[in-house]
């Protein structure tokens, strides 16, 4: 046997890099599963900050504690004002006893037993997201698996089999099953010889034959093999009465009416994919495992007015909302981690160029409905332990817990989750009717126990929330390349830091990122400065 | 004409849509197209888009120093052209509805918002809309001139 001295990983990438350029090395380090995740390498290694050196953060959100956390750590006195009685922002669990404020002063107090919680803002998080894992595992913010793929959920279609939710598996197993046997048909009828050689045409039908689950015709039809994928009439059981009897399969035409390869796509996407996880209890863990790093530094219920600059430093002025008390906060250098429709409206001592960026960016709204059933009879009547069921209609879906499975007492089922023009139309209902419309539009999944089993709901309209008066950043093409570098710049002594500041609009890792970026920049000036 | 997104919105218009939905890193629903129909009738358009952040009242409102601002008794709505250009281009916290409405719905909430909110009568039309659109200097979905 012939020994090779193999490369050390390290020396291939650098071989690699020599030899093709960084591009080359990137996608040599991507195929070997280096390098594809997010930018986040480890926390910022800030050298000691200068003695004294003090730093203003506004926005107690991620963003704002992680930039706060990593400051202190070297050495910076960090304050932080934060508008909302609680620290977090959009990482947010309401629970029972809550109250939801909204726009005009509609206020829902939430109804969920002790232990149940709804999260409205951020509530999944793909295991790529490097620096929030990060930061859980440091605070030991438990983590469980968030259910994001259920082959037994249901999809709905209004238009499709007379509107009758079907399950994901039967429609997405025909699709593929559909499509391989006429992808098939037209490599044998030799449709696409001039595209597909003789090898791979034998490979491909091999491939089409295997993954399509055809039958010796090439054809996609009913069968127990078929039934082995998409679930059978009979299922298999044991002694004399034990054998299975085959599903029918659902024709091409009723397959593309029911548009499963919509859902088939989502969960392709890297955002979407598995695995992905939830903290235990709510996601407001999260922020809380931050505030608590940060104690006394977060002060809260306090609006800030006001922020000016000079060559020396920042002064943010400041109005305690429950006392009353108007203040001043001075600091060397200021994070701005405020909702950029918020912090367009205050009185910022910035460039034309920041102002004009802040303004630049539109804020999409969404809307989450909990409601809370009296029993999980999602996993004892349909076998649906979490995953999402989805619906054209305006809920978009519904979204099953993914903790305490099996067990008795009431739960927290997700509504809905809508966006667009659907998120809009939930939000611009009184809380009572998004209910009705959650409870009415959801029975087409559950008809027999939605309503029966239904105890109390809540609702959050990102839109109608004081505090940020819309849910995400929402950049085009156009604006990022106009716009999205006087966003982050640094502007004297100010930076905006936040999920609006990166690419990863509307995730936690985002705002981490930013926060991280915004305040190693900063520490880079101040030892310049 | 009446936009039902799944069916009958032009091929154009689902193109965009389908981009739309291909390119949005945020967290999303998922799924695929919604059945839901925004209205033809400017009131129904106020009510089903507009007031989830403007309110019933259209008197917008906020809290942290900040608001949704109103569109009843506004007098920058004396200028008609002054709604066709946010619903183009969007404006702060509000984004750009290019791919929500149709111009003849955006033409229709702008004549009922500036006559029912606001003592306006004089109608803008999906042609107006559609002229500005056309209009030198309009940048889609960037409100850069700001």
């Amino acid at each position: 046997m012939t020994e090779m001295n193999e490369p050390t990983r390290r020396e291939l990438f650098s071989l690699i890099g020599k030899a093709g350029g960084a591009i080359a090395m990137y996608q040599a380090m991507t195929a070997l599963g280096h390098a594809a995740e997010t930018q986040f390498t480890g926390p910022p290694k800030l050298s000691p900050a200068r003695k004294g050196g003090s730093v203003l953060v506004l926005g107690a959100g991620l963003a704002g504690m992680v930039a706060a956390y990593e400051l202190s750590r070297a050495g910076y006195k960090v304050t932080v004002l934060e508008y909302q009685d609680r620290p977090g922002g959009r990482n947010y669990s309401v629970r029972g006893g809550d109250k939801i404020v909204e726009v005009g002063g509609v206020t829902q107090t939430v109804g969920f037993a002790p232990g149940n919680y709804l999260n409205p803002g951020p509530w999944r998080i793909p295991h790529h997201h490097r620096s929030l894992l990060y930061y859980c595992r440091l605070f030991g913010v438990e983590l469980e698996p968030f259910i994001q793929m259920n082959h037994n959920s249901f999809v709905h279609n209004s238009k499709a089999f007379g509107g009758k939710p079907q399950r994901y598996k039967e429609l997405a197993v025909d699709f593929k099953g559909h499509v391989s046997d006429l992808l098939g048909k037209a490599l044998n009828a030799g449709a696409l010889d001039a595209r597909v050689g003789k090898e791979d045409k034998e490979k491909l039908l091999e491939a089409l034959r295997s993954w399509g689950v055809l039958d010796k015709d090439m054809a996609y039809t009913s069968s127990l093999r078929v039934s082995g994928q998409r679930g059978y009439d009979k299922a298999p059981g044991g002694g004399v009465d034990g054998a299975p009897t085959p599903s029918k399969i659902n024709s091409l035409s009723d397959i593309l009416d029911a548009r499963v390869w919509d859902q088939m796509s989502f969960y392709f996407n890297y955002v979407m994919q598995t695995t992905m996880f939830q903290p235990k209890g709510g996601m407001d863990m999260i922020g809380k495992a931050f505030a608590k790093q940060l104690g006394k530094a977060i002060r809260l219920n306090t609006k800030v007015t006001k922020v000016a600059q000079d060559d020396t430093g920042v002064t943010a002025s400041w109005e305690d909302v429950v006392t009353g008390q108007k203040s001043e906060t001075k600091a060397d250098w200021c994070v701005c981690t405020i909702p950029l429709p918020v912090a367009n409206q205050l009185d910022l001592q910035v460039s034309p160029a920041l102002k004009a960026a802040m303004k630049a960016v539109g804020y999409s709204t969404q809307c989450k409905i909990g409601l809370e059933m009296r029993s999980r009879f999602w996993e004892e009547n349909y076998s649906i332990y979490g995953g999402h069921s989805f619906t054209d209609q305006t809920i978009g879906l519904i979204s099953y817990p993914n903790n305490n499975m099996h067990k008795d007492g009431p739960a927290v089922l997700l509504g809905a989750f809508a966006s667009d023009a659907r998120g809009l139309m939930l939000a611009g209902m009184t809380p009572e009717q998004r209910i009705e419309t959650a409870l009415a539009q959801g029975s087409v999944f559950h008809p027999e126990e939605y309503r029966r089993e239904f105890l109390n709901g809540a609702s959050v309209a990102w839109s109608r929330i004081p505090w940020i008066l819309g849910c995400t950043s929402r950049w085009t093409e156009e604006n990022r390349s106009a716009h999205y570098q006087n966003l982050v710049a640094l502007d004297g002594r100010f930076v905006l830091a936040g999920e609006h500041a990166s690419y990863y609009g509307g995730w936690m890792e985002g705002s981490l990122l930013s926060g991280l970026d915004a305040i190693t920049r900063i520490h880079q000036r101040a030892n310049v400065a | 004409m009446r936009r039902i997104w799944r069916y009958a919105a032009p091929a154009a218009a689902l193109a965009v849509l389908g981009m739309a939905v291909a390119v949005k890193a945020q967290d999303a629903p998922g799924g695929g197209p919604s059945n839901v129909q925004v209205s033809d009738e400017g009131k129904l358009v106020y009510e089903q888009i507009c007031q989830a952040c403007h309110m019933a009242d259209a008197k917008g409102g906020g809290g942290a120093g900040a608001a949704i601002p109103a569109l009843a008794n506004n007098p920058n709505l004396a200028k008609p052209e002054f709604m066709i250009e946010i619903l183009q281009k969007g404006r702060g916290g509000m984004p750009w509805f290019t791919d929500m409405l149709t111009p003849a719905q955006m033409a229709a909430v702008i004549t009922y918002v500036r006559s029912h909110f606001n003592s306006y009568p004089d109608p803008v039309t999906e042609a107006d809309v559609k002229r500005f659109a056309a209009g030198a200097g309009h940048k889609p979905d960037c409100n850069c001139a700001q």
